[in-house]
């Protein structure tokens, strides 16, 4: 069953990898530099490399963005976001599996009642409109240099042509990689909080995580997409949409992949930052309308004066229109899956407001006055929490959200221990080890106990993005870790102990 | 790296020796035609052999470049312009060598009055010749200094075009030049035949132009 699940992720992964690898290698095809098999090859080996590898960070985003639980809801919003593709793509819009996933997630949270984290999602359509922008700017830079270095260099007609094949083919594959890190959270980020998969050790050494083999099957899917059908789409990019010659089509998808490198690239992200200098957030964008934004910026590099502003507002609708209609999908699809399908389409999730919760709101900035009312109740589905909420209060979207998190109980505290003590710092191990056994009702809990017991988990002000980042990491881990499974929770679990 | 670029080093080797194969053609002309106004057959008969047998070299040269280019894929985007410059010199070099052959072939007797002229007019196309090559040279290697080149060539070619109608005009027109309509058509056409290199070096230039405009960024 779970592979039934799967399959509309793979169908949005296959519809990926015919459309967006062609963004990649089309140019090179077209004009003939680098033959489609060997570009195939490079694309998928490295899409798969760069999804398994360097894909966790978009992800994260998008799961900020909304948590699918259950894997039929994965499936239908996956499926929802495929098809708006298929669709969009057939009436000639530039469409990207990213609009339509992300317009498909929020479709979900208003199905399940969970309320959408509105500042992830504002990073999320921001960086669409700053992508193509970025790209185009380094394009243009890009191309005066490239200017510059042939003028300088004056290399042999056929030597230019043949460094230049060996660029696309090296670029091309960072272009995959690139690819693969930034937009297999369009195709599995849904599937991850429901991801079937246990770790795979082999040795000591290696350790294929279950979100990573999500990854592979995601990537090999892809894969797929790229032998079976982006041989047709090449066809139209490379030829339909600008000529370009091969030294301008290097500088295209050099461009074209820096910026979904810089948008995907966790080690970069976090270099980028601790350096003082501002990183992009990690974000799934679309290739696509990064190619577009790169041709653009090369022509008016080149000053030419034939831009076609249809492209560009075709661009532009597609950032209103595509989610919008992935989300009205997701909906009308949730809704028949569960009332006609009856599968289960959002997990139940128990939601308890206590004296302790209302005090850590209060802690955190909310006004929990109109609260009070709800102080003791439990709900045991988020739109029941959502419904509470309305009638007892005005809260805006984000508050809503921090009352969600919580108030979620989900029961931690076993086996702390079992959390890989290579990644922690002696202290944090310490702390660990003497929270073993005790259960926590909610996840804040658990981080507000470690904290106590030593300032190596405590939140600092002065603490460097990276330190932020590795602890909520490190604090992620332990929470799956040591989540008690629903079904071994004893009755009195709820039962909250006090460290 | 050396293996990896080895096919494309082949390539430029071959390029660069068809075009020595296309000046040495050049210089043998002119020693051949001076041997011809000399009167110093035997030496102008050795310059046509060896500007037959260089022809039959670069034709060979020339083909194995046009095969390659098209069986390894080379400069797909610039392959149709190569080939066309490649195969419009080869045109250069061998109306070189049917100018000399025609010559041992019908040997005309050059009047004197005319034979300076003639010289001069040989020397010019040799040079318009040479400046072509330079050029083929600079768009495979510094496309930006294609444009001058193809000035000079330009130039050499009007050049030649003046020295020709000065001759023509002088057989048709100079009481010095004696003989029937016949031998005045034969002179015409010979000296014709001369103009015909830097006419044809002119049309290369000219494809050369647009080949240049299409390779700058």
């Amino acid at each position: 069953m779970i592979w039934f699940f799967l399959l509309s992720g793979l169908f949005l992964g296959w519809s990926l990898g015919a459309n967006d690898a062609a963004n990649i290698f089309g140019t090179a095809v077209a004009t003939r530099m680098v033959k489609f098999r060997l570009a195939a090859l490079i694309a998928a080996v490295f899409v798969v490399l760069g999804a398994v590898i360097s894909g966790a960070g978009a992800t994260e985003t998008l799961g900020h963005l909304g948590a699918v639980n259950a894997i039929a809801g994965s499936f239908t919003v996956a499926l929802a976001a495929g098809l708006a593709v298929t669709w969009m793509t057939r009436l000639g819009m530039t469409v990207s599996t990213t609009q339509a996933i992300v317009g498909a997630i929020v479709g979900w949270n208003l199905f399940s009642g969970t309320p959408t984290d509105l500042s992830s999602l504002s990073t999320i359509v921001a960086s669409w409109v700053v992508s193509p922008i970025l790209a185009g700017a380094i394009a243009a830079i890009l191309y005066f240099l490239t200017k510059l270095f042939l003028a300088k260099v004056n290399i042999h007609l056929l030597r230019e042509d043949a460094y230049n094949r060996l660029a696309l083919i090296v670029i091309g594959a960072f272009g995959a990689y690139s690819l693969g890190a930034n937009n297999i959270a369009n195709v599995m980020g849904v599937f991850v909080p429901a991801t079937p998969f246990n770790s795979l050790h082999f040795g000591k050494l290696l350790m294929i995580s279950g979100k990573q083999q999500l990854f592979l099957f995601g990537a090999l899917a892809i894969g797929v997409g790229i032998y079976t059908y982006s041989h047709r789409v090449i066809k139209t990019v490379g030829n339909d949409l600008f000529k370009l010659t091969p030294v301008t089509a290097f500088i295209v998808v050099f461009s074209e992949s820096l910026v979904l490198f810089l948008f995907a690239s966790n080690t970069l992200h976090f270099w980028l930052l601790n350096h003082g200098l501002p990183a992009p957030p990690l974000i799934p964008l679309s290739s696509s309308q990064a190619v577009v934004g790169a041709i653009l910026g090369l022509a008016v590099a080149k000053g030419a004066r034939g831009i076609r502003f249809r492209v560009l507002g075709r661009i532009a609708a597609s950032w209103v229109t595509v989610p919008i209609i992935a989300g009205v999908l997701s909906l009308l699809l949730l809704f028949f899956m569960k009332n006609l399908f009856e599968q289960q389409v959002v997990a139940d999730t128990r939601y308890h407001l206590s004296e302790k919760v209302l005090t850590h709101l209060r802690q955190d900035g909310l006004p929990v006055d109109d609260l009070r009312s709800l102080n003791g109740e439990s709900f045991s589905h988020p739109r029941e929490l959502r419904q509470a909420l309305r009638r007892t209060g005005q809260f805006d979207e984000m508050q809503m959200l921090a009352i969600f998190d919580a108030a979620r109980v989900d029961t931690l505290g076993r086996d702390t221990v079992r959390v890989d003590e290579s990644r922690l710092t002696a202290a944090q191990y310490r702390a660990l080890a003497r929270l073993q056994g005790r259960r926590y009702l909610y996840r804040w809990q658990l981080g507000e106990a470690l904290a106590r017991l030593t300032p190596a988990w405590e939140p600092k002000q002065a603490d460097t993005p990276l330190k932020q980042q590795r602890r909520q990491e490190l604090l992620s881990l332990v929470y799956r870790v040591s989540r008690v499974p629903p079904g071994n929770r004893s009755v009195n679990s709820h039962q909250e102990v006090a460290p | 790296m050396p293996l990896l670029f080895r096919k494309t080093q082949e390539m430029e080797t071959m390029i660069d020796e068809y075009l020595d194969r296309v000046v040495q053609g050049g210089l043998l002309f002119k020693e051949g035609l001076r041997y011809y106004l000399d009167g110093d057959l035997a030496a102008f008969e050795d310059r046509l052999a060896d500007i037959d047998a260089l022809e039959s070299e670069s034709d060979t040269i020339r083909r194995r470049i046009e095969s390659q280019l098209y069986t390894q894929t080379l400069i797909p985007e610039s392959r149709g312009d190569v080939l066309g410059i490649i195969e419009h010199t080869d045109e250069v070099l061998n109306i070189t060598a049917e100018t000399l052959m025609v010559l041992s072939v019908e040997s005309p007797e050059i009047p004197e009055a005319l034979r300076q002229m003639i010289r001069e007019l040989g020397e010019v196309s040799v040079t318009c010749m040479d400046e072509l090559i330079t050029t083929i040279r600079a768009y495979f290697r510094d496309v930006e200094r294609v444009r001058d080149g193809t000035t000079r060539v330009l130039f050499y070619e009007k050049e030649a075009d003046k020295i020709a109608d000065r001759i023509k005009r002088k057989i048709f027109k100079d009481d010095s030049i004696t003989g029937d309509l016949s031998r005045k058509l034969h002179l015409r056409d010979c000296v014709a035949n001369i103009e015909n290199i830097s006419d044809t070096a002119e049309e290369v230039s000219d494809r050369l132009s647009i080949a240049a405009i299409k390779r700058t960024m």
